[in-house]
């Protein structure tokens, strides 16, 4: 018991992942192979990456979020709306610099309503957040008039599946941009702002600190995330699907935070945790699919990994698992 | 306003939102009122209310659950299957009540006795509930059976109109849940463990298993509306029901329940829902207007009433 408390939180999902890595290698030797074919990266490991990149990006701003005591419902619809705005616009004959502008405006307007519902008017953000996953799918399907849209633009696709030196753009911009918000937020005193309006909101105030501005902010980071993420998945498969788009990502992402160590009820963040748990949750994915097992049958062990994840991090369950422990040797 | 009105405030403006709603259609669509559309607003959404009705009661308690979508694709397929292997279709549908009440009541005692979050917990049964669904089989499987038949043939004769199974089943478990809620000891404790669950122990409540029996009707119920969707359809599909967790939280909030638990009443839901029918019901005999207009205006009544009873609440506690 002692020896985990002093284990960095960190380790617990790192441990997840060389886990599930060691029973990829020993089902397949060839998992972690990446060959080079025609200038570009080849192998399971990029396809997680590649993949995963939506959901690295979601989980950046779920993050932030949730460290403030938080949650986004929304994010999930916010791509489909995003990523179904851009295909529109470039579908009508608008460039690159519009579709994207676009695409991350309607992310920054979807964070700014909900920061606006949930720190001017004090509302539950699961019920604030609920009305944009609701209505934003909604604006999504009435963009689109409920069709697939296909993307013809070759300089958008890169944004999804374009490479840099060999390597995938959609990961190394995710990569980029955990590294620089883990700069930004830890070696300024924002990161502590978030940390002490999650830890306890009215502390937090009566130490001068805008706490309100600091909870409409983080949403609006996040709501950037999603519509970065939705720009990307459009991207990726050139197409914007307003019904499948972003289908339980919100799920996904709160997952993938949860898991990299951040507790739901706020304070402590970990963002290289998030990362981590996002890459998991992935590769997990990738898992199940290349051992055959049906997509839709796939959330099962997600399911296994939330409540294992929920009862190591509940300290009733440690405590109750404890004193089993005791009664059994006495 | 006096304090006991304002305490039903949210119902009377969703009554009045309802009235209005129906009022337009009526005069803007020809045959839009009548018996028949009324009937079809209670057997169109028998799933969807049934499902709120569990719903309402866990969000008493300031719970939430988000599995009961994918129970009811669960059950869908689970009763469509066994009745296709010969099972006799009563054990299959007690078999399919036990299995949705049993997940109610294993995500209820796990989040009562671990503290766990009710979010996280029943995010969990829905993907092992869905995962379920698609294990037994990923498409839809039809019903060929006499007693099937029967129950989706069946109407009760009501002088012009008559009322199908599905209708009738909605209405009774309205009835049961209004009982249930608002004038037994359990629907009170719900209340009041919503409302603060430390006083509630405190009072001596039976906290725990008011709060796990919450989660088990609420399976229960997302079972029996898996039933009903199966025989509404007349087969079984593992994604029936998708996202219907969301319509349900919509209609439970529409009906001027707090999604913080502690305040909130069944007849409520049972208005969010007729709302949300009407709305429904309008869109179609429109038929300019395209479907997913319901999504947006659906939203923008949370928001309107999530707005509301934020100033119903600020203005109560200035008042005090």
């Amino acid at each position: 018991m002692s020896k985990s408390k002093s284990l960095s939180p960190v380790w617990w999902p790192l441990i997840g992942l060389a886990v599930l890595v060691a029973v990829n290698l020993a089902l397949n030797p060839a998992f972690l192979n990446v060959t080079v074919l025609d200038g570009r990266l080849y192998g399971l490991p990029i396809d997680i990456l590649n993949q995963g990149a939506r959901g690295l990006v979601l989980a950046l701003g779920m993050t932030l979020v949730i460290a403030t005591g938080g949650v986004d419902l929304s994010v999930g619809s916010v791509m489909a709306a995003a990523g179904a705005l851009a295909a529109v616009l470039l579908a009508e004959g608008h460039g690159l610099a519009v579709a994207l502008t676009a695409g991350l405006g309607v992310g920054l307007l979807a964070g700014a309503a909900n920061g606006l519902l949930v720190a001017r008017f004090g509302i539950q953000p699961i019920v604030a957040t609920l009305i944009l996953m609701v209505v934003g799918r909604g604006a999504a399907q009435l963009m689109t008039n409920g069709e697939v849209v296909v993307i013809k633009n070759d300089a958008f696709a890169f944004v999804g599946n374009g490479t840099v030196f060999g390597f995938p753009f959609a990961p190394l911009l995710a990569i980029a941009l955990f590294v620089a918000a883990q700069l930004f937020l830890r070696r300024t005193a924002s990161g502590l702002f978030i940390e002490a309006v999650g830890d306890n909101e009215t502390a937090a105030r009566f130490a001068g600190l805008g706490a309100a501005r600091v909870k409409g902010l983080v949403y609006v980071i996040c709501g950037l995330c999603a519509g970065l993420a939705g720009l990307m998945a459009a991207a990726n498969i050139r197409a914007a699907d307003s019904y499948r788009m972003g289908e339980n990502m919100e799920l996904d992402a709160i997952f993938a935070v949860v898991v990299g160590g951040t507790a739901l009820t706020g304070g402590r963040f970990l963002l290289l945790g998030s990362f981590i748990g996002a890459l998991l949750l992935q590769t997990l994915t990738t898992t199940m699919y290349n051992l055959g097992v049906p997509p839709a049958v796939a959330p099962v062990p997600k399911a296994v990994l939330i409540l294992v994840v929920c009862l190591l991090q509940s300290e009733h369950a440690r405590r109750w698992a404890v004193s089993l422990v005791k009664g059994g040797k006495k | 306003m006096s304090p006991a009105l304002r305490r039903q405030a949210p119902l009377l403006a969703t009554a009045g939102i309802l009235v209005i709603l129906f009022a337009t259609a009526a005069f803007l669509y020809e045959g839009f009122f009548s018996g028949r559309v009324v009937v079809n607003l209670f057997s169109d959404n028998a799933v969807l209310g049934i499902v709120a009705v569990g719903m309402t009661l866990v969000i008493f308690t300031g719970g939430i659950d988000l599995s009961v979508g994918a129970v009811v694709g669960f059950v869908s397929i689970f009763t469509a299957i066994m009745i296709q292997r010969g099972y006799p279709p009563a054990l299959v549908a007690v078999a399919a009540l036990a299995i949705g009440g049993g997940l109610g009541a294993g995500m209820g005692a796990l989040i009562h006795a671990f503290r766990l979050p009710a979010f996280l917990i029943t995010l969990a049964g829905m993907f092992l509930a869905r995962g379920g669904a698609f294990w037994i089989s990923t498409e839809s499987v039809g019903i060929d059976h006499p007693v099937a038949n029967a129950l989706s043939g069946f109407e009760l004769g009501l002088g012009p109109v008559g009322l199908p199974t599905t209708a009738l089943t909605v209405i009774g478990v309205l009835a049961l849940g209004y009982v249930a809620a608002h004038h037994t000891r359990f629907g009170r404790n719900l209340l009041a463990i919503g409302g603060n669950e430390n006083s509630a122990v405190l009072m001596g409540l039976p906290v725990g298993s008011a709060k796990v029996w919450a989660y088990t009707i609420n399976g229960a119920l997302a079972a029996l509306a898996g039933l009903v969707a199966t025989i509404y359809t007349g087969s079984g599909n593992p994604s029936t029901g998708l996202g219907l967790e969301l319509d349900a939280i919509a209609v439970v909030v529409i009906g001027g329940t707090l999604l913080a638990g502690g305040r909130g009443h069944m007849l409520g839901t049972l208005l969010g829902l007729l709302v949300f029918g009407t709305i429904q019901t309008a869109l179609l005999f429109d038929g300019r207007l395209s479907s997913w207009w319901i999504r947006i205006v659906v939203g923008l009544l949370l928001l309107l009433f999530i707005l509301l009873q934020r100033g119903l609440l600020r203005g109560a506690a200035r008042g005090k």
